[in-house]
């Protein structure tokens, strides 16, 4: 599969190059919907800018970056960064399927499953292209190409959290510990993601999630010394780099208390430039706590299925942070053909595309009329922003109620009856 | 067969030329003046005049051979029998307060008054016929005129040609102060000229510039004059008059600089071929300090004019060097009050969500360069970028010897960016610095969000050269206008230059809109919390449908019975 995925690479870094070479390429740099004050590429110049003038770039509030990676731009290559993520997804969905078939083989082999379900299980035919899909899904997706054209450095975060799915995946649970934390050090919501991977090792070291064990506890409690001990060195180092503390209120303040109400396809914006003075830390405290308290519910009911339980926190991560851009979309997006088998039981699909697709042709058009035209307002794009996160949280939660009515089957039968025979339908209460 | 034929064009050519009497000789002259009035306008006036040695009201010879003289106007005059004729239209009133007077006068409106010759006897008729006539030829509405509304005046309008007829009964003058002047009354006024306005001076003659002035007054004047002091000869003569004045804001954008190309949007590149004599004169008797004359010419002239001797430089059109390198003459007038540093500034880009803020520097210093502090102080809603700064100078690069920014911080304090820049001689600096809009809440709007938001004037201190040498010590009888700024070099002196302010417009929330916008973002954050929680707290279970209320009646009643239930 080396060969598919070579030619995938090919074609990806081909059409970058020819957007970026082209004008567009200032063009996409500029957009909202693509950039965000935190991961635009025009920031980071200026922090250097302003680092060559004596002055440091934490003084103003024009750059929220990490000092590391100040050092780390100066070499980055902006292309690679996608390249690198969608070769982690694609080993990390081809490890996952290993594992996913290897499990199914037990199940049926000690007779778990009911006579009717066979045909939701999965076969290695069906899925033997998910990883390339996954890889393309990612590399030939327009918000990822829009993202790595606009060099916003979403697309490193990006590649982190790939790296960190793979290094899940493959069993290290050491540099799973430290790419979380070099992910945590860069924007703060993948703090969410420690417990799916923790949940991941438990699983695969056969550790049962038993609060009263004591095996349990000794590797939770390693997994987070690594977790810890590594931000705490990374932040160390960073305030070696540049002398002060002036980057956690610039960078981790910036980002709990959201002062910059620049639009972008988030619901913070609007939402709190039209907010009462009084009610505004409120309003704060309840839309971040709103990002991290789905974990511990979601860890527990989808304990069994960590890789599930990734792809949903990153997409509450891209839907519910302070500063989305599309670049977050594009990861978690990246994760659907691996639940492609989930199709028969999705239920809005069809509208949820259409919502999408319908809101990323009229994000650019109600901006132009807004902001250059002048004969629309604010509001039509706030109304665009609130139906593209509508359609974001419909298809993730569509997509959660087909794995968990998958699960169901897979334990009950595929075929269920009512008590007097007939057909039943299934319903949650 | 071909010899014969052009031996009799011979023939025939000597014949006709013997035939006729000699061709009557016609001269044209074309001549503008310019008068940089004290309001800072500027008066042009030019005069178009033909002379013709013929005579139009010599009984029994009819005048067939027109050359310079246009036919429709000598056909008039041989056809009415008319000694002179005064027609102008003018657009304007001429204000003498403020322009001074002007060199051929004319009403509001339209004028015109004609002397009849003496042979005419029926004047009312002809009066009647020629204003009809001239309403053809110049596009006007001059049938109007009728006897309501025409006089003979007894002593005002004597002849201005020759004449030695005083019987005021062969004058008649009508004005028609409603007229309007527009292009349909210049093109045929420029159709009489003999080079039309395609050579000479009446190329500047364009109508969008023209119109667009304070005053704007077009002329016709035909009379009878002696050739020379004699009066052995008569000629006629047709002088054509155009005079303008053009206003300093209108036309001139408030700037003390006029130039041919500023003025009719046009330049000269040649003379009439047709002409005589053609030249251009420009008022400088008020000079050399009101204003500098390129490009410079060494011909002067004097003339008395309105009873005053003013002084006039001349440029000759039909020498070929007036028109110099470039083949176009263009004739500049620059006020002389040049500071010797100024500083403007504008916002460039369009859009609510970048911006360009632009500060030029200009050094009027023909030889010396100095440094400058350009201090700007930017409200931190406008997201200055850095690394966007360029310093120009004559096109070039100017990077300042010493930068110092602090950059804003949000709602706590502005950007500030002090540079010092090194201005060249006789040049302009430009300082360009890029920024973004930030939208903000909806309670930091003025009450008038859409007026804008304004930033204060940038800052320009210097220690400009100064050509006169100062004194250093503190004296007690100075006055309080020069001891302000204490001086402390004798070669230089201290000047602070202030910028516009500006006024950027920011993006706007709709203020209508917060108990909407709290309402729909809490709606659409209820619905993704409202589908996790249903998904995490209820499982699927086969849905069985419940009994109906009869059934589930008897069913309670069975039970407080003891007795087994109904399914």
């Amino acid at each position: 599969m080396a060969a598919p995925l070579t030619l995938l690479l090919i074609v990806a870094v081909t059409i970058r190059a020819v957007l970026f070479r082209s004008s567009w390429a200032e063009l996409i740099s500029e957009r909202v919907e693509v950039v965000s004050p935190l991961n635009a590429w025009k920031r980071v110049v200026e922090g250097l800018a302003l680092l060559d003038l004596g002055v440091s770039p934490y003084s103003g509030d024009v750059f929220h970056e990490v000092s590391l990676s100040l050092i780390h731009f100066l070499f980055k290559s902006i292309l690679g960064s996608d390249g690198i993520t969608a070769v982690a997804l694609y080993l990390s969905i081809q490890t996952y399927n290993k594992n996913v078939f290897r499990k199914q083989k037990y199940a049926l082999e000690s007779d778990r499953y009911p006579a009717d379900c066979l045909e939701l299980l999965r076969s290695p035919k069906e899925m033997f292209y998910i990883p390339l899909k996954v890889a393309m899904f990612y590399l030939l997706n327009p918000f990822t190409i829009l993202s790595c054209v606009a060099k916003s450095t979403c697309g490193l975060n990006n590649a982190i959290i790939a790296l960190f799915i793979l290094c899940t995946l493959k069993g290290s649970a050491l540099l799973s510990g430290i790419l979380l934390a070099l992910a945590t050090y860069q924007s703060i919501y993948p703090l969410t993601l420690f417990a799916p991977a923790l949940l991941f090792f438990l699983q695969r070291l056969y550790i049962p999630v038993n609060l009263r064990r004591s095996s349990f506890w000794f590797f939770t409690l390693q997994y987070a010394f690594i977790y810890v001990g590594s931000l705490v060195v990374i932040t160390g180092l960073s305030f070696f780099l540049l002398g002060s503390w002036d980057f956690i209120p610039s960078v981790y303040g910036f980002i709990f208390s959201v002062p910059d109400l620049t639009p972008n396809i988030g619901l913070f914006w609007y939402f709190f430039a039209e907010m009462f003075e009084h009610f505004r830390l409120f309003f704060i405290c309840v839309f971040q706590i709103n990002v991290f308290f789905y974990t511990i519910p979601l860890s527990i009911k989808l304990k069994e299925h960590p890789v599930f339980l990734i792809f949903m926190q990153i997409a509450i991560i891209s839907i519910f942070k302070s500063y989305p851009t599309v670049g977050d979309v594009a990861l978690y997006m990246a994760f659907l053909p691996a639940w492609s088998h989930l199709y028969r039981f999705l239920r809005n699909i069809f509208l949820v595309s259409c919502v999408l697709l319908a809101c990323s042709a009229l994000f650019p058009v109600l901006w132009h009329l807004w902001i250059y035209a002048g004969s629309a307002n604010s509001n039509f794009y706030y109304a665009i922003t609130l139906l593209f996160n509508f359609g974001q949280i419909l298809l993730v939660s569509d997509y959660f109620y087909a794995y968990l009515r998958r699960e169901h089957h897979l334990t009950h039968g595929l075929y269920l009856k009512k008590k007097d025979g007939t057909e039943a339908t299934l319903v949650l209460k | 067969m071909l010899i014969l034929s052009s031996l009799l064009l011979f023939i025939l050519t000597t014949h006709s030329e013997a035939l006729t009497p000699a061709a009557a000789r016609d001269e044209f002259q074309e001549e503008l003046v310019i008068r940089p009035l004290h309001s800072g306008d500027i008066y042009a006036s030019f005069q178009f005049r033909t002379l013709w040695d013929t005579d139009f009201l010599q009984e029994g010879q009819k005048v067939s051979h027109y050359r310079l003289f246009p036919k429709s106007l000598g056909q008039v005059l041989s056809k009415f029998s008319v000694r002179e004729l005064h027609i102008s239209f003018t657009q304007g009133f001429w204000r003498t307060m403020q322009w001074g007077q002007p060199f051929i006068p004319s009403p509001p409106g339209a004028e015109l008054w004609v002397w009849f010759h003496d042979t005419v006897s029926d004047v009312d008729g002809n009066w009647k016929e020629l204003t009809n006539v001239l309403s053809g030829i110049f596009c006007a509405s001059l049938n109007f005129i009728d006897l309501t509304n025409t006089v003979q005046p007894s002593a005002s309008f004597k002849p201005l040609g020759l004449g030695n007829a005083t019987d005021h009964r062969f004058l008649r003058y009508a004005t028609l102060p409603r007229e309007i002047v527009c292009t349909e009354n210049l093109t045929p006024w420029k159709k009489l000229l003999p080079c039309g306005s395609k050579a000479g001076l009446a190329v500047l003659m364009k109508s969008e510039k023209l119109f667009h002035s304070s005053f704007h007054s077009q002329a016709v004047h035909i009379r009878p004059i002696c050739q020379d002091e004699q009066c052995s000869s008569k000629a006629w003569e047709l002088r054509q008059t155009l005079n303008v004045v053009f206003d300093l804001h209108t036309s001139g954008q408030g700037k003390k600089e006029w130039s041919l190309f500023k003025m009719f949007s046009r330049t000269l590149t040649e003379a009439c071929p047709l002409a005589s004599s053609s030249k251009v004169y420009v008022d400088i008797t008020d000079n050399p300090e009101l204003f500098e004359l390129s490009p410079a010419t060494p011909l002067l002239g004097q003339a008395v004019v309105l009873g005053d001797r003013r002084t006039y430089s001349v440029y000759d059109l039909s020498r070929a060097e007036t028109f110099g390198q470039l083949r176009s003459f263009n004739l500049l007038l620059r006020d002389m009050l040049r500071p010797l540093l100024h500083a403007e500034r504008y916002v460039a880009g369009f859009g609510l969500q970048t911006g360009e803020i632009h500060t030029v520097i200009y050094n009027n210093h023909p030889y010396r360069a100095f440094p400058v502090l350009l201090m700007d102080s930017v409200p931190w809603y406008l997201q200055l970028y850095i690394h966007t700064l360029t310093v120009t100078s004559k096109s070039r690069d100017n990077k300042p010897s010493y930068i110092h920014y602090q950059p804003a911080k949000d709602r706590h304090r502005p950007h500030l960016l002090e540079m010092l820049i090194q201005l060249p001689p006789h040049s302009m600096t430009e300082v360009t610095v890029q920024f973004e809009r930030a939208l903000l809440k909806w309670t930091e709007y003025t009450p008038d969000p859409n007026h804008g938001f304004y930033v204060g004037s940038s800052v320009v201190s210097a220690l400009v050269p100064s050509m006169v040498a100062m004194r250093t010590n503190f004296t007690q009888d100075q006055p309080l206008f020069s001891s302000f700024v204490p001086v402390k070099e004798e070669s230089s002196y201290f000047v602070r230059v202030y910028t516009e302010p500006l006024l950027v417009n920011l993006p706007t929330p709709d203020f209508s809109m917060p108990y909407n916008v709290i309402c729909l973002t809490c709606t659409v954050v209820a619905v993704g919390y409202g589908s996790f929680y249903n998904l995490l707290t209820r499982t699927f279970q086969v849905d069985e449908p419940s009994p109906p209320l009869s059934k589930r009646l008897a069913n309670l009643i069975r039970r407080m019975r003891g007795v087994p239930l109904l399914t």
